[in-house]
């Protein structure tokens, strides 16, 4: 067992966790972050993504060890104050999800896509979220969605 | 008196879905977000192997993990589980949830584990040390209906699951009487016939939810709750109460939020039983997670038909006759749909056109594969695709525009209801319409002239089109061994909220929303005041489920049907209290009026109030408010549509680039048109992936070798154009909404309708057909001078 500090969604988080255990799980089991889903076991579908120290990161890709003394963002600390994030509304504005599995993952990863890229181009916003799957959309909704997003930032 | 708000009509509005404040937040709860006392994990060992006998199973170092509660071989589980039930009226092997002694495809269960937590259960998974003697693995299909290299069930000779069954032109109903004399006149007379052997390559569903099971035996009660990621929770309830022995009384069966569907989730799968049964066994909750690289063996697979397609024909391009020999290859079981599936598309292969003589025949072989069942259009993606094929060779051959080829030979709309020659009886339909809208919104001559300058350049670039004819909302019950109805329970509650249910239970669908958006309408009370209840069989006392495109067109109109019967109710309980008559009640803004006297209009929630403490009670009525309905559909209904693709394909590198998607769809009715965009985009993209980049591959021996998205090509954000939609409205006479269903309608078109522009960009070369999916090397080499 190794112990590990971090900041999860605004709260410090102490715990005792096996070297082994991915960040995902210790986000979705010990402290029941359950948003954050996984859906492949090689790194490409990325419905585990959340931010890593202000950076979108795929959580089954990490071991929970590796996060010690990083803060950490997952869905459920997207919105403040009650205030869905303008990714969250553009989501539910343009239906840009169906069986939302892959969605906080998307959001996430759109997140990291729109600071690195306040003005995306379409070709942009799909370069950008391919490290996403949804089987659902054809992500046509999606890209709407974060165009909607991108336009009310500006 | 405060003024009453004018709520707008809401049924054929886009209105935003109410699922999703949930969902964008992390707050939707899936199966592996249930977490039970005392919950232990399942994992499951596999086998290696495709084909092998089992000589010996050492669990030991896996149960003397810490942690480790219990292993159980094929063998044991055998001792308190039957073998597998199918939903279908075909022969079927023996197949075990676990094998016993022969495993007959890589990825079949051989052992399972309970432990601790998920981590502890795969440790000991891996622990346990299984011996093979292998045997040979069947892999091609067309070899194995010799039997060859081996018979995987020795009660089917030659692997034979279903051996030839005829139908069509000619064909008795039943299939035991077959007169050739009007297909073989077709062929005689033909001045021009097309031959071709097709290939509808395997797929893999790919719910981005793996599936997942929670079971709670509860020792006290004698009850079973299970929690499971599927499309269709009463079904569940039914199987898993026939083989733990319980009573479907007993049995609660929960889909919570589901990760998507396809119809994959449609079969209940040996986990589900496994589970179940072992709860039951150790009485103690149980959870198993898939996990992808399990998905891609253990969910079943898609579509793997091979079609021989003829096509006879006049010079003129008038259609004579069309012969499709269809061979199914199955995979290693029957599971719940498997056998019924690759009949659809017999039954579809009559297409959009009038067809003097079809004949059709279907073989479904087993081989050591995975077993396929449904996946998204099922059956039916396969024969628009074997048609739409042929139909653009006869073009080609005849030097015919596509389009106009197609025109001359629809089924006219004065000719619905339809008797096809496959034994389907088409509802409504206006092909030409949804071709001339398609032409039309694509730019079509623009879109030839485009085409035509680019190769001018040395541009490899095609166009593409296909129609599609849809088989959807089956019913009645006749046709579907599950029953062809569906149920709902509508409630107006004591405050005037109403409360409804659906057996139809929704993945993504958007129920909530659209059937919300219904009784709304229906009662004249605000959306917000709407709660739409489905996935519970606790809650949802009767139901089938979500599969088919069934949950408009038969869900929804046992919703209206309930909400009738209530309302119905509701007004005579208002025409006592306004001492009018029941006809003469209007329904609207929150309120209830007597018809040319809004100043009379008293709150609907007084009323409701009033049903439920019935002071006086007007004579012939019970209290309360609540009233269910089961529709069963005289027919099924068949969507349509069009759609026209470009393609161009890299003359250097063989790589096809998607420029153009239009796709025009017909689904009769819309409930709310944003959730039906949603749909053909899903549709569509999984359309495209198949035509594109999509395809389970096995090697010689048997092994996936696209066992993870390392290997199978998933589409991306950047494998798809923006796609353009336009609709036609034609409803259905089946059903009083006139709604047709939309949930598989783009995986039907789209599929040929880019093998198509395929072909016409690689015209150049004199390739008449290339089979999917479109690999770049497949195509480099056409372009080096090999022909397909």
């Amino acid at each position: 067992m190794a112990q590990i500090s971090l900041t999860v969604n605004g709260k410090a988080r102490k715990a005792d966790v096996e070297p082994r255990l991915l960040l995902v799980h210790y986000l979705r089991e010990q402290l029941r972050l359950t948003g954050t889903h996984v859906a492949c076991d090689t790194s490409q579908c990325g419905a585990c993504t959340v931010l890593v120290d202000g950076r979108s990161v795929k959580s089954c890709t990490m071991f929970a060890v590796q996060a010690d003394g990083s803060t950490i963002t997952t869905i459920e600390g997207l919105a403040t104050n009650g205030q869905l994030h303008p990714l969250q509304n553009a989501f539910w504005e343009e239906h840009g999800l169906q069986c939302g599995y892959c969605t906080p993952g998307m959001i996430m990863a759109a997140v990291t896509l729109l600071e690195q890229t306040p003005k995306p181009s379409e070709r942009d916003i799909r370069e950008g979220i391919s490290g996403n799957f949804c089987r659902c959309t054809g992500y046509q909704h999606i890209v709407n969605a974060i165009q909607r997003a991108a336009a009310e930032k500006r | 008196m405060p003024t009453t708000p004018v709520l707008p009509k809401l049924v054929g509005q886009r209105v935003k879905r109410r699922e999703d404040p949930r969902l964008i937040q992390g707050r939707g709860t899936y199966v592996d977000d249930i977490a039970l006392i005392g919950m232990q994990h399942l994992a499951f060992k596999r086998s290696d192997g495709a084909h092998a006998r089992i000589t010996s199973i050492d669990t030991s170092a896996a149960e003397a993990i810490e942690g480790v509660e219990a292993v159980f071989t094929g063998a044991q589980i055998a001792k308190f589980l039957p073998p597998m039930p199918i939903g279908t009226p075909f022969p079927s092997p023996e197949h075990r949830a676990v094998a016993v002694d022969t495993v007959r495809y890589s990825g079949e269960p051989v052992a399972v584990v309970v432990a601790r937590d998920r981590y502890v259960a795969r440790d000991a998974a891996d622990a346990i040390v299984v011996s093979y003697d292998p045997l040979p693995a069947v892999v091609d299909v067309e070899r194995a209906m010799t039997g060859q290299p081996a018979v995987i069930h020795p009660d089917f000779k030659n692997n034979l699951a279903v051996a030839l069954v005829p139908s069509g032109t000619g064909v008795s109903a039943d299939g035991s009487k077959v007169d050739d004399s009007a297909i073989d006149a077709a062929f005689k007379n033909a001045e021009v016939v097309i031959s071709q052997r097709m290939v509808n390559q395997r797929l893999a569903p790919n719910t981005m939810e793996p599936r997942g099971v929670v079971a709670h035996f509860e020792p006290g009660k004698g009850t079973m709750t299970i929690w499971s990621s599927t499309q269709n929770p009463h079904i569940l309830r039914t199987f898993i109460a026939a083989l733990t022995g319980l009573g479907q009384d007993q049995v609660r069966a929960i889909a919570p939020e589901v990760g998507g569907g396809f119809g994959a989730k449609i079969n209940i799968y040996g986990e589900e039983y496994v589970t179940a049964a072992i709860s039951k066994q150790l009485g103690i909750p149980l959870k198993w997670i898939e996990d992808r690289s399990e998905a891609f063996v253990a969910t079943t697979h898609g579509r793997d038909i091979i079609g021989y397609v003829d096509i006879a024909a006049k010079r003129d391009g008038t259609l004579l006759g069309l012969k499709l020999r269809l061979i199914a290859d199955i995979g290693a079981y029957n599971m719940l749909l498997t056998a019924a599936i690759p009949t659809l598309t017999m039954m579809m292969a009559n297409a959009t056109y009038n067809i003097p003589a079809v004949r059709a025949t279907l073989t479904e072989v087993f081989t050591n594969k995975t077993p396929t069942d449904a996946y998204r259009g099922a059956g039916r993606p396969e024969a628009t695709y074997f048609v739409e094929r042929a139909m653009d060779m006869l073009a080609r051959e005849l030097k015919m525009d596509p389009a106009e080829l197609r025109r001359k030979n629809f089924i006219k709309p004065s000719q619905f209801p339809f008797a096809t020659q496959t034994g389907a009886v088409y509802d409504s339909g206006d092909y030409e319409k949804a071709l001339d809208l398609a032409l039309k919104h694509s730019q079509w001559d623009r879109l030839k002239a485009e085409r035509d300058a680019a190769r001018a350049q040395g541009r490899l670039v095609g166009l593409g089109l296909s129609m599609y004819v849809e088989v959807c909302g089956i019913g009645p019950s006749a046709a579907l061994p599950t029953g062809g109805w569906e149920h709902s329970q509508v409630t107006v509650e004591r405050d005037g909220r109403i409360s409804a249910t659906t057996g139809a239970s929704p993945h993504g669908q958007g129920n909530e929303t659209t059937f919300a958006q219904m009784i709304a309408d229906q009662f004249g009370v605000p959306f917000e005041h709407v709660t739409i209840l489905h996935g519970d069989t606790g809650v949802v006392k009767q139901g089938i489920g979500t599969f088919g495109s069934r949950s408009q067109a038969v869900g929804g109109t046992a919703l209206i049907m309930a909400g009738a019967k209530v309302k119905k109710k509701m007004a005579k309980f208002a025409a006592a209290l306004f001492e009018a008559h029941e006809d003469d009640l209007v329904f609207e803004n929150g309120t209830i009026s007597v018809k040319g006297s809004p100043a009379s209009a008293k709150p609907f929630a007084s009323v409701a109030a009033y049903a439920y403490v019935p002071v006086p009670l007007p004579d012939g009525l019970e209290p309360g408010l609540s009233d269910e309905a089961f529709f069963e559909p005289t027919n099924n209904t068949y969507p349509f549509g069009c759609h026209i693709s470009m393609l161009e394909i890299d003359r250097e590198t063989g790589e096809p680039n998607l420029l153009k998607l239009v796709a025009i769809d017909d689904a009769g009715n819309l409930i709310n048109p944003l959730i039906v965009e949603g749909q053909i985009h899903g549709g569509l993209a999984q359309g495209i992936g198949q035509a594109m980049i999509e395809e389970v591959v096995y090697g010689e021996d048997g092994q996936l070798l696209t066992g993870s998205y390392m290997d199978y090509a998933l589409p991306r954000a950047i494998d798809f154009p923006r796609f353009e939609l336009a609709a036609t409205v034609t409803p259905t006479p089946v059903n009083p909404l006139g709604a047709k269903g939309v949930g598989e309608a783009g995986t039907l078109g789209s599929t040929p309708c880019i093998v198509n522009a395929a072909v016409d960009a690689l015209s150049e070369f004199g390739v008449k057909h290339v089979d999917m999916m479109l690999r770049p090397e497949k195509l480099w080499r056409i372009i080096q001078g090999g022909r397909s």
